[in-house]
């Protein structure tokens, strides 16, 4: 096979020139979300921050599980965990085309030495109930990037919309250094502080081969179907809790069968009824990602069958659109007061303050 | 007589949706320039994936002014004393006239005032700039969207718009754009904006300058690029691919095509892997040698005017590579475990959430296909219902197999590669063991109203038994097909069976067909939730008459007549009423049977009419002593054809059954002329109506002929 080219990009430094490029377009650079998801989709960046009327522009780049994706590590063009460099524009830009091409030319791809095509490929995601429609672009045959203008997350219709763009970072940095495997990806080049460089190349295979393997024995064989279970419903059972709560307190208006009847009896203990704006449902949608991972575990051990299969599915939408309505609602009270401090500007900067003061660390 | 263009330009439009909406464009361009008087003498359309644009040539400036009079009140109220009243000022001005301009008009009520009042016409910009946003949002998409409003949608956002007359831009907005004269060209071959001069060729011209092209000339250049690529390869010629093609031609703006190649070895592989991988996924052109082999080579097509540097060949051999490497894996994973042992697995396979797993269909598609193979042996045809039993036990199993799951258009073929590759059951003749592997090849087919069916009877036999077992399980269900929704393509599967019945002349009755069908879920746990069986049979009668009707109008191509004539005495059996349709169609033009149909719908009329006031025919038409020469005439034609009429229909000979039964035009039309049917003498009346009914039989059992549209009657 064709060894790497000499003057394309690293994979670290393909994410940094993409990060650049993104940041000094104006958006917020947000790091990797800290809990298992299936695609960069379901980060709160995304899943959230498309609700709702506030603008908002963020880049991230997020490695994302798809445990009955793995294969052993031994598949050069599958992987378990592959990362994802995810864009939000809310709203989309008229020229959000034309700055996805520059992004390409930021990373060295030289469009007019090559062919690009925006094919039709509308996105869907029933555990989110979240669509759009959009394309996979294709550059020479290679599908590099998924272009979606979200038109519905949670079951809500969105408005503004987001255009959401998600680069497959392996694939494109085996385009650039043209390698059959992603395994042979070079991920850094080890260079001394001088700046010459020693020769040394870090491969994604060095990198990332060995959890490849272990979480493709783990999540097909070694992973415990009962404990598996367990945590998911225990997952389930305080984010439905937490939802219901929130429900009764703040959305007594809204439909109570959505829930479940058994789940009454759970009732976290909170120790005093927080304020709505500082209500957890962040903390709630966590809990909806571990379900949502774990159920993607059972799926992969072949411990769901399909019969069961879309009723748990069911299970993880029922609590992704439960969070997406209440964070709508949440955050549609948080604008009102803050368009409410009509208030002398004193009272108005004490109020602030202490709300500065909440927010922070307390310090030891 | 100023042209006019209308280019709406927009982020790429999906390649299966462009042809249509792009004549629809066209269509209510031109249906609006009529309506507003301002009709075109030529109207064209051009498309590419990043615009639709519709071209009128001719176009008035103004639409024409109107004169139009207007009523007023009547000439008493609005004068006194000769003097205009305030009635007469009011008409005045609501018609926009001075009084006296005013005009005294009789009517048969008297007299009455009347203005004529002159419409100015409006410009055609004024009309077009008003008019246009409407047409635009009107057009039809399969999936839009909205962008910027939640009420504003189309295909994808709309990001330029060029309106003009002659040089002139028109004042039109729509999604928020306003139009003008800057158009854009290809994304990389251009610098981007192009200013279009004026409407008319100018246009068409403009975008060539900037490397964009229309649909036809579009298709012409990768016609051209295919065959200059393919003649570097001694021997070879590409795959004609109407539907690849026409893909292609709508995903570029200005195409060119590479010749790639791929590892020979890959050639192992079946052919219908390697095409579904390269035709489906990647979008190539295969290659084949002067047999139809294919040749380890592939033509793709870019949306740039070319590869000097190899880079793009490159790429997409890559792709390929990784695509044909991911395929071997799966094959050879797949042969890890045979489609026998993987019937069990289809336990957890869901068919439908009420109807169970896979497994159970397997069962009751095989008891179904063994009492198909039964009637159709009984009728002598040759059949092997062991080839059948097992084929149908294995059908499903390739549901199991990576390669399926990767490439799910490609399920049965799969299967039966595997069955072919695995040698099954070892104490089996090989000659029946291909005879298994090709039944479960063969056993989606038909697909489309142009797809082969299955090449083997027993391949027949496995393809109706499977597709009958999801009807019915699913009218079972009450889930229907209605209107555009159709979830389980129950449609398509009907017209395959429909079809594979006709084409393989098979004696299958359709609604015996369907109740064996059902009979199949007896004591499973979906019956529980089963709609009764009247309600079954009428759904399930209702929706195969639709589908024949389809097949013989739309796929033979009969008549809309001569179909709903057949149809209408009988539509159970295919292969009789194929046979009927075609007698019918042989004879419909002979003015006989105009006037025999004719004849039918009276006899059907004074037969319906009797009914409703209560005179019964008699049980059996005689001679009555009464009887007019002409009405004995007629019985007298009756009783000496009737008996070999009869013969001739049971042989299935419906042309010469007809033929005979043109002889009664003249002693029907004779006893018309004379005869009145509904005379007062009671007896003599329910005699003649009973003759009627008798005749009215003969004719129908083949078609009912009073369905044939007799315009221009003989």
């Amino acid at each position: 096979m064709n060894p790497s080219k000499p003057n394309s990009l690293t994979f670290q430094e393909l994410i940094l020139r993409l990060q650049a490029f993104w940041a000094e377009r104006g958006c917020v650079l947000q790091q990797p979300y800290d809990v298992e998801v299936g695609a960069g989709t379901m980060v709160p960046e995304t899943f959230l921050r498309v609700l709702g009327p506030k603008p908002y522009k963020v880049a991230y780049v997020q490695p994302s599980r798809r445990p009955a994706d793995g294969r052993y590590g031994e598949n050069p063009n599958r992987l378990f965990k592959h990362m994802q460099l995810q864009v939000i524009l809310k709203p989309p830009p008229e020229n959000v085309q034309e700055l996805y091409l520059e992004s390409l030319a930021a990373i060295g791809i030289d469009l007019r030495q090559h062919d690009i095509k925006f094919e039709e490929d509308n996105w869907e995601a029933p555990t989110l109930s979240a669509w759009g429609v959009g394309w996979q672009v294709m550059l020479d045959g290679l599908e590099i990037t998924q272009f979606t203008y979200f038109q519905q997350c949670g079951g809500i219709d969105l408005f503004p919309i987001s255009a959401e763009l998600t680069y497959g970072l392996e694939r494109i940095g085996a385009f650039l250094q043209d390698v059959d495997s992603i395994y042979d990806i070079v991920w850094a080049n080890d260079r001394s502080i001088d700046g010459k460089t020693t020769g040394r190349e870090v491969k994604y295979g060095d990198v990332r081969l060995a959890d490849e393997l272990q979480f493709s024995v783990y999540n097909f064989e070694a992973a415990d179907v009962e404990k598996t279970w367990e945590h998911f419903r225990l997952y389930e059972a305080e984010c439905t809790a937490l939802m219901q709560t929130y429900r009764e307190m703040y959305m007594p208006n809204e439909d109570q069968r959505l829930l479940k009847a058994e789940s009454r009896l759970d009732r976290p203990e909170l120790p005093k009824l927080p304020p709505k704006d500082r209500f957890p449902l962040l903390a709630a949608y966590d809990l909806c990602l571990k379900c949502s991972h774990l159920f993607n575990i059972l799926d992969a051990r072949g411990a769901i069958s399909v019969t069961e299969r879309v009723g748990v599915i069911a299970r993880v939408r029922a609590l992704a659109v439960g969070i997406a309505r209440a964070w709508v609602d949440q955050q549609k009270s948080e604008s009102a007061a803050a368009e409410k401090s009509d208030e002398p500007e004193p009272a108005r900067e004490k109020k602030e303050q202490k709300r500065q003061e909440k927010l922070s660390p307390a310090t030891i | 007589m100023p042209d006019f263009l209308l280019e709406i330009g927009c982020e790429e439009i999906p390649a299966r949706m462009i042809d249509a909406a792009s004549q629809e464009l066209r269509e209510r361009v031109g249906a609006l320039l009529n309506r507003e008087r301002l009709a075109a003498s030529e109207i064209a359309h051009f498309d590419t994936p990043r615009r639709l644009a519709v071209l009128a040539s001719g176009i008035p400036a103004t639409q024409p002014d109107v004169t139009e009079r207007m009523n007023g009140p009547s000439a008493s109220v609005a004068y006194k004393d000769g003097q205009p009243t305030p009635a007469a000022h009011a008409f005045a001005r609501k018609a926009g006239v001075d009084v006296s301009q005013l005009e005294k008009i009789t009517t048969p009520k008297g007299e009455y005032l009347a203005a004529s009042m002159t419409r100015k016409g409006r410009s055609a910009a004024e009309i077009l700039a008003e008019n246009l946003p409407k047409e635009i949002s009107s057009i039809y998409w399969p999936k839009n969207m909205y962008w910027r409003k939640p009420n504003e949608r189309f295909v994808r956002p709309v990001r330029w718009l060029v309106a003009m007359l002659d040089g002139e831009t028109i004042p039109l907005e729509f999604g928020g754009i306003q139009a003008g004269n800057a158009s854009r060209g290809h994304r990389i071959l251009s610098h981007g904006n192009v200013t279009i001069p004026r409407a008319g060729s100018a246009y068409v011209d403009a975008l060539r300058a900037a490397k964009v092209l229309g649909r036809n000339e579009r298709e012409h250049q990768i016609r051209k690029a295919l065959d200059a690529a393919t003649r570097t390869i001694p021997g070879a010629r590409w795959r004609e691919d109407k539907s690849l093609l026409d893909t292609v031609v709508n995903l570029t703006e200005f195409p060119s095509v590479i010749l790639g190649g791929f590892d020979p070895q890959f050639l192992v592989l079946p052919e219908e892997v390697l095409v579904t991988v390269m035709r489906d996924h990647q979008k190539y052109f295969a290659l084949e040698d002067s047999s139809g082999k294919l040749m380890p080579h592939f033509l793709a097509v870019l949306n740039t005017d070319g590869d000097p540097q190899g880079l793009i060949r490159h790429g997409n051999e890559r792709v390929l590579r990784a695509r044909f490497n991911d395929a071997r894996f799966f094959w050879e994973t797949d042969q890890k475990r045979s489609l026998l042992e993987r019937l069990d697995l289809l336990k957890h396979v869901t068919f439908q959430k009420d109807l169970g797993s896979y497994y159970e269909k397997t069962q009751r598609v095989q008891r179904l296909c063994s009492w198909l193979s039964e009637v159709i042996k009984q009728s002598g045809m040759p059949v092997r219902p062991g080839v059948i039993h097992k084929a149908a036990c294995l059908a499903k199993t390739d549901l199991t197999t990576e390669l399926v799951k990767e490439f799910t258009e490609l399920q049965g073929i799969v299967g039966g590669l595997y069955a072919r590759a695995q040698e099954l059951d070892p104490t089996l003749p090989q000659a029946t063991r291909l005879a298994i592997a090709d039944t479960i090849y063969d056993h989606y087919k038909p697909e489309s109203a142009e797809d082969d069916v299955p090449r083997s009877i027993e391949g027949a036999v496995l393809s109706i038994g499977d597709k009958a077992d999801t009807i019915a399980g699913m009218f079972s269900l009450g889930l229907v097909p209605s209107g555009s929704k159709d979830p389980f393509a129950l449609r398509r599967q009907a017209n395959g069976i429909v079809k594979v019945i006709a084409e393989k002349k098979l004696p299958l009755r359709l609604m015996d067909l369907m109740r064996d069908a059902r009979a199949g879920y007896k004591g499973s746990e979906a019956e529980n939730k089963f709609v009764e069986d009247e309600k079954f049979n009428d759904a399930v009668r209702v929706f195969f008459h639709e589908r024949l009707e389809f097949y013989l109008k739309d796929v033979c191509g009969y008549a809309y007549d001569v179909v709903k004539a057949v149809l209408a005495a009988g539509a159970d059996d295919v292969g009789d009423a194929l046979a009927r349709a075609e007698a019918v169609k042989q004879v419909m033009h002979m003015p006989e049977f105009r006037a025999i149909g004719a004849a039918c719908k009276r006899m059907r009329n004074i037969l319906r009419q009797a009914a409703e006031k209560g005179i019964d025919p008699a049980a059996k038409f005689e001679y009555l002593p009464e009887a007019a020469a002409e009405e004995k005439n007629l019985m007298a034609y009756m009783e000496s054809t009737s008996a070999r009429v009869e013969e001739f229909r049971n042989k299935k000979e419906y042309l010469e059954a007809l033929l005979l039964l043109s002889g009664a035009r003249e002693p029907v039309d004779v006893f018309f002329d004379k005869v009145m049917v509904m005379v007062e003498d009671e007896k003599i009346r329910a005699n003649r109506l009973a003759l009627l009914r008798t005749l009215l039989k003969e004719f129908s059992t083949i078609a009912d002929f009073s369905e044939i549209v007799t315009e221009g009657k003989a």
